[in-house]
């Protein structure tokens, strides 16, 4: 009795439970061999390789059987808004976090619960997005995030917290919803803050210890190499202290050539009339040296940021084919609305090869052959005390949902979204730490859909070798959210769309082969593993942040069924094997 | 500032197997004073430390969250009659301590014609000057935007609306129910606390 009082108030106290069974006996150690050359039963990390992909290479369920998909378990986290993590798996070990950071730890096999971590969050905590993007794995060790702005180091059997180290600070706006990188002994992360006029930075930690390793800003400070694209003096002498370029996601790592690759989110704030100069490296992509944070290289997708375009996802590391040569290179759905192609030399220089809009945009009036650089239409750019519409709009022709690498079909699968526009007009706001700092308040932004499209959401396969698009799949009433799975079975797997399904699609043809109603709509990730020999596919279900946002103001204007405007909440882990 | 827990610049603090046990017994005897406030022990420290920290008491005043006011007296004239809004800290007047220790002491203020007021607000407010909670009650952020087409409290994360002249009720948006009201009094031409929160201060995450 005393014993079960006492478990009643570590919950109330948010504190960490071990049950008293179920830990599992073996954990197999994450080495860096490991990683860098994941088993095909395991899913490591949250893209499932370094290299970005989101391919799983087995491939027991395929094209013939996924019709037959059933539920192996569900787990009901307990934890409602936008679930935004994926299952990732070690063994029977998988570990999967909620808003408001948990982690959950299941047996993979059964669904059986092994330990929850509660983060202790400041009850005072207010950030704009709740949300957690997964865990990354070393050692013995999960590393979770947390919104308050620390990094954490947790037993992987346990649960039990080993460090704690403070790398963003909340009340400034530094929180933190991007999920860790583990790279050779160190955990990276970048916190948040793009709206809050926080100068966006990464930060490595020894795993082992928690200690700070380096930390790089992506916005130099004067005197070092490209501050010249910050103004110098006058007005906005200081604009570079603020400039934004949050490093909010998760990059991608080329382990032979020993490079990270990692994105770099808008300006702040918005309106680049505030901040003179291209702005390097706001909504670019940085090579760097994972011992020591060293920028070895950057390409900027767009300059003078003034769209709320965030480059923070890292292009995706593959080779492809181009005139007759293979290229080690980097291909990459822009939040700008444009599809790049670029190559990924060996002293982390990165050379533009090409790109084109993959969905309707309207601001870029030309692109440089040579170097990529945009030239702009003046009049879909926005600025201070200058409204402007634009396309597509601040969510981008994709957010941050993952894309997918099929290396045998060639083709890359890209969640897509299209004919939504915006329209605002910039302002100099008061700074004040931690409070919106955007140059614009929330209610004077417009955001509108074309209502006469025929689709919004959509599912587009580009071969990456001929540049060309493959096929797509069109949804005319939802946006898709959904980042998507490939596996060797020639079948991709997403959620993603207001209407709650999982589903699945051949790989090669854009058929719908599968889905099921899920008891939330999902904007996490799915992954698979698989343990003694069969194969499993996981996706957690929970609706929530900026899908249910735009969701709910594309329904209010074009009237959408109340099943489509009002996605229900909570979280739940969703795993589906096929029968024996 | 005393959350030290919050602070970055405490930086790393290991925390062994031991020190989270022993921060146990803190966290759980501070559920007993935190009564409605979400149990979220800070690592087992206990957040409920300096007069920053105290809620709002009868008779402070009110000042600016930050920047060069900081420290002033609001008085009602200081504020734009119809919107938009002012985020304040309650202040201490005698020790002129800013209640800043926890962002659940934010509020906000805004002044309205009183005869725009719904009676209940009208009673709590003063000279038009009506007083909130500015922590959303969906998960917690500022409500610090001014919604000029329709004249409401509107709250910078995921666009819940507030009627500041009918007790703050929801109009649009996640939020579950209003923001606590605070009634407020004159006293020197100066804005003062003259009451309690109608309703607990806050969200109900994690
Ligand atoms: S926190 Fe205010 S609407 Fe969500």
């Amino acid at each position: 009795m005393k014993l079960l009082k006492l478990y009643r108030y570590l919950a109330l106290a948010g504190i960490a439970i071990v049950p008293f069974s179920g830990a599992l006996a073996d954990y197999n150690s994450v080495t860096a061999d490991r990683l860098a050359n994941p088993e095909p039963e395991n899913w490591l990390m949250q893209k499932g390789n370094y290299l970005g992909w989101m391919h799983s290479p087995l491939d027991q369920i395929n094209a013939s059987n996924v019709a037959n998909l059933k539920v192996a378990w569900t787990f009901g986290t307990g934890v409602d808004s936008g679930h935004e993590a994926p299952a990732i798996v070690n063994g029977r070990y998988m570990y999967v976090t909620t808003p408001y950071n948990q982690v959950i730890a299941l047996d993979a096999g059964t669904g059986e619960l092994l330990w929850r971590y509660k983060h202790p969050l400041p009850e005072d905590l207010s950030v704009l997005h709740n949300t957690n993007r997964g865990v990354a794995l070393w050692g013995d060790m999960v590393f979770t995030s947390a919104l308050d702005g620390t990094m954490n180091g947790l037993d992987a059997k346990t649960g039990e917290l080993i460090w704690r180290t403070w790398v963003g600070d909340w009340k400034v706006g530094a929180y933190i919803t991007s999920g860790p990188l583990a790279v050779k002994g160190k955990v990276m992360v970048g916190p948040s803050g793009g709206e809050y006029g926080v100068r966006g930075f990464l930060q490595a930690l020894d795993a082992e210890t928690g200690e700070e390793v380096w930390r790089t800003y992506s916005v130099p400070a004067p005197g070092e190499p490209n501050s010249d694209t910050w103004a110098q003096e006058g007005e906005w002498a200081d604009s570079w202290m603020r400039g934004g370029g949050s490093m909010w996601m998760p990059g991608n790592y080329d382990p032979e050539a020993d490079i990270l690759y990692w994105g770099v989110g808008n300006g702040s704030p918005w309106f680049g009339d505030q901040r003179p100069g291209d702005n390097l490296y706001v909504a670019s992509v940085l090579a760097m040296n994972p011992d020591t944070g060293e920028i070895l290289g950057h390409f900027q997708y767009h300059w003078n940021d003034s769209w709320d375009w965030a480059a923070m996802n890292a292009p995706t590391l593959l080779d492809y084919e181009r005139d007759g040569q293979t290229v080690r290179g980097l291909v990459s759905p822009q939040r700008n609305g444009y599809m790049y192609w670029l190559t990924r030399e060996a002293d982390g220089t990165m050379n533009y090869v090409h790109s084109l809009p993959y969905v309707k945009q309207d601001v870029f009036a030309s692109v440089d052959p040579v170097t990529g650089r945009p030239t702009y239409n003046a009049e879909h750019i926005p600025g201070t005390g200058k409204r402007a519409e634009y396309c597509p709009s601040l969510w981008g022709g994709k957010d941050w949902p993952y894309e997918a690498y099929n290396p045998v079909t060639g083709l890359m699968y890209v969640p897509a979204n299209d004919h939504h526009c915006m329209a605002i007009e910039g302002k100099v706001m008061e700074y004040i730490p931690g409070q919106w700092w955007a140059g614009v308040d929330i209610p004077d932004i417009e955001f509108w859909v074309d209502e006469n499209a025929d689709y919004y959401g959509q599912i587009q396969a580009w071969n990456v070798h001929t540049g060309e698009p493959a096929w797509n799949v069109d949804y005319p009433e939802s946006m898709n959210w959904g980042s998507i799975l490939s596996t060797a079975g020639g079948v991709i797997f997403l959620g993603g769309t207001n209407d709650r399904y999982f589903r699945a699609y051949d790989a090669t043809s854009g058929e719908l082969l599968w889905q099921i109603r899920t008891n939330s709509g999902i904007i996490s990730p799915p992954s698979s593993y698989a343990i003694d020999g069969k194969q499993y596919i996981a996706v957690v279900s929970g609706w929530g942040v900026d899908a249910r946002v735009q969701n709910e103001i594309i329904a209010n204007q074009l009237g959408w069924r109340p099943d489509l405007a009002d996605v229900p909440k909570g979280g739940e882990v969703w795993v589906f094997t096929l029968d024996d | 500032m005393t959350q030290a827990t919050t602070e970055p610049g405490a930086e790393r603090r290991p925390a062994t197997r031991r020190t989270v046990l022993g921060g146990l017994a803190v966290a759980v005897c501070g559920c007993g004073t935190a009564q409605w406030a979400p149990a979220r022990a800070e690592d087992g420290e206990d957040a409920a430390a300096g007069p920053d920290a105290l809620p709002p008491q009868i008779g402070d005043r009110f000042t600016y969250i930050y920047g060069e006011k900081m420290g002033d007296v609001i008085r009602p004239e200081d504020l734009p009659l119809g919107g938009d809004q002012k985020l304040v800290y309650p202040m201490d007047p005698t020790t002129g301590t800013i209640r800043d220790g926890s962002r659940l002491n934010m509020m906000l203020l805004v002044r309205l014609d009183p005869d725009t007021l719904d009676e209940e607000t009208r009673a709590a407010a003063a000279e038009g000057v009506v007083a909130y909670s500015a922590v959303c009650t969906h998960h917690g952020c500022p409500v610090s935007m001014w919604s000029k087409r329709a004249g409401t409290l509107y709250c910078s994360c995921h666009g819940t609306e507030y009627d500041p002249k009918a007790t703050a009720r929801v109009v649009a948006g996640p939020a579950p129910r209003r923001l606590p009201m605070m009634p407020v009094g004159i006293e020197d031409g100066e804005i003062v606390v003259a009451g309690q929160f109608t309703s607990w201060v806050g969200s109900q995450n994690t």
